[in-house]
């Protein structure tokens, strides 16, 4: 009732639905970045939407199976194979004791979510089995795949190979990518026309996206309303006295490059935050590559709450439609 | 102080006690937010004091965010009738100062820091007025320091020095924050202290290192055992300066599993403080060493 590493792929980590509930410790939230792809995965083979699955960046991990299993993978277009042989994505299907999954090249999206039937079995760290590389706690070992490494499978109930979600119930980023926004927190700090910049401008995913935070570049420097430095606060206009981060909030260092802080964010720190993605647009961030065109579209509350409430629509149309 | 509330977000409600940091702020975000537990609101799902502010996380499809916002309002103007003492713990942090660990990091990122040519204690020496290092090292080991907050990552704790505002040390951060620190590093940045409690990136200033691990995922450290991350908000510590022998005996007793910080219960009085900082420290390190 296992896995065998062959190959670990980039950073392919355990994830679930996260660990909520000690942030106010500085541990994060964790789990899989795209948490509707993973609800989604463990649906298609049968599993509580909240069971571990592997997360994979940009390319596969070759995994040696050594009992038989229903897959699903879903999230970034990355063709699964069993043995060498093609299979698809969003579609659940069979593979037997003794055979190989592996995965053709990334055709679009960054994270693809590998859902085993009975989830990977790793145990329970503070409620999640859920990876933090940086604290090294939960997941295998606290730390991304290695090859070699043996990965535990639960206990499956029975087949579900041969489902599959239909297109128009995935959901993916847009190109240019857009994040709605809701302005807040120390946005008093940038000027007017920095803010209408900010939301005019088209920036791009710089390379320093993790599952900490994406950066972004290309946009224009945000200028900031001059003030007398608090005390506590440092010198830079940037500064503010070290505060918590929210799970989604936009800091901007120096008034240069945002940063959009994920699931494994830090939780706090001494940089001013303009506003928050909104929690319906969070899972996109995990499907964006480097480089990918985004917008920031700002919103209120009352389009951020109706968002929420249309993903959690979606939620229901694919249970409806794999039920 | 001027309480400023705002959404982060749907899910998040930031609320800034006061835009400079004072234990006064930190007293009623703490004090704000144990009334937000002790209310056991549902929907709520993470409560962050922070220095001198907080954050609430909580579910949108169970607790309207305005509802939020009005039950916060109300336990705002509860708490600011409470009183300003805590039961909390007074502990004894050994810190080797110039160690061979941070030193040798510190001259890998000289090109990241204001003053190429020194040593960070060196420079938060200098630029605090200090006459020597040994004469900043007294400083910063002569009052004890305030947690005022937990996080960045796993376990970090936030200090604020106990003097007077015109005694704390302020230093910057780096200009561009190293990529590495050592695990256990202890560092200023702006006016907070704090030990790294893992290894990674950073930008405060580094002064030195202690042999105490702070956060133990596996809980296999006997102090460590029922959680696995030591410090709190509220939390007292005392900095110790140790030398290498006796930083080298730590941590093999730490290693042996036969080492346990030197912690003692303590109440602290902000206004008693207030009245007499010297002496109420005094006080403080009388309880921590029982003479």
């Amino acid at each position: 009732m296992a896995i065998e590493v062959k190959a670990p792929g980039l950073a392919t980590t355990v994830q679930d639905l996260g660990r909520p509930g000690y942030y106010h410790l500085g541990i994060p939230l964790s789990g899989a970045m795209d948490r509707f792809a993973l609800r989604v995965a463990n649906m298609l083979v049968g599993n509580d939407e909240g069971a571990a699955c592997l997360e994979c960046v940009f390319m596969g991990p070759e995994l040696e199976f050594t009992t038989d299993a229903t897959i699903a993978v879903t999230g970034a277009e990355l063709a699964p194979k069993v043995d060498g042989e093609a299979r698809e994505t969003w579609t659940s299907f069979r593979i037997k004791a003794g055979q190989v999954l592996s995965f053709d090249f990334l055709k679009a999206g960054a994270r693809a979510y590998i859902a085993v039937s009975g989830g990977i079995d790793v145990p329970l760290v503070l409620g999640s089995r859920s990876t933090y590389p940086l604290g090294a706690l939960g997941g295998h070992q606290g730390r991304a795949l290695q090859a070699g490494d043996v990965l535990p499978i639960g206990q499956a109930d029975g087949a579900h190979e041969g489902r599959t979600v239909p297109p128009a119930l995935r959901r993916m980023p847009g190109n240019p990518a857009e994040l709605r926004v809701l302005p807040g927190l120390y946005w008093h700090r940038i000027t007017e026309e920095s803010g209408r910049n900010f939301f005019a401008d088209t920036w791009k995913v710089a390379p320093e996206a993790d599952r900490i935070g994406y950066r972004f570049r290309s946009g224009r420097p945000l200028e900031f309303v001059p003030r007398k430095q608090p005390f506590g606060a440092g010198s830079d206009p940037s500064n503010i006295v070290d505060a918590c981060y929210p799970y989604g909030s936009i800091q901007v260092p120096g008034g240069t490059e945002p940063i959009v802080l994920h699931r494994d964010a830090v939780s706090g720190g001494g940089y001013f935050m303009l506003g928050t993605v909104i929690s319906a647009d969070m899972d996109l961030i995990g499907q964006m590559q480097p480089h990918t065109p985004t917008r920031f579209v700002e919103v209120d509350m009352q389009t951020a709450l109706t968002a929420r409430r249309d993903r959690r629509a979606l939620l229901d149309r694919v249970r409806a439609a794999l039920a | 102080m001027k309480t400023r509330y705002s959404f982060g977000g749907d899910e998040h409600i930031f609320v800034e006690v006061d835009e400079e940091m004072s234990l006064e702020a930190f007293f009623k975000s703490l004090s704000i937010t144990n009334a937000v537990r002790d209310a056991g609101i549902k929907g709520v799902t993470e409560i962050c004091p922070a220095n001198a502010s907080f954050q609430i996380k909580f579910d949108p499809d169970v607790i309207r965010p305005d509802d939020m916002l009005a039950e916060l309002k109300r336990l705002e103007s509860a708490a600011d009738r409470a009183e300003s003492r805590i039961r909390t713990r007074i502990i004894e942090v050994p810190v080797y100062y110039r160690d061979p660990w941070t030193t040798e990091t510190l001259m890998r990122f000289r090109e990241r820091h204001q003053d190429p040519s020194s040593t960070d204690i060196e420079y938060a020496a200098r630029i605090n007025c200090y006459d020597s290092v040994d004469d900043f090292i007294a400083a910063h080991s002569g009052s004890p320091w305030f947690v005022s907050m937990v996080g960045f990552v796993a376990g970090l704790p936030f200090l604020y020095q106990m003097v007077d505002r015109s005694r704390q040390i302020e230093v910057p951060k780096y200009l561009r924050p190293r990529t590495d620190t050592p695990k256990l590093t202890v560092g200023i940045g702006g006016c907070f202290g704090c030990i790294y409690s893992v290894r990674g990136a950073g930008g405060y200033q580094m002064f030195g290192i202690t042999p105490m691990p702070i956060y133990d995922p596996k809980q296999e450290i006997s102090y460590l055992r029922d959680f696995m991350v030591f410090f709190k908000p509220g939390d007292i510590v005392k900095w110790k300066p140790i030398d290498r022998v006796a930083y080298d005996a730590i941590v093999a007793d730490v290693e042996a599993n036969r080492f346990t910080p030197r912690v003692r219960d303590v109440t602290f009085d902000l206004d008693e403080f207030n009245r007499d900082i010297d002496g109420y420290n005094r006080k403080l390190e009388e309880a921590l060493y029982g003479h």
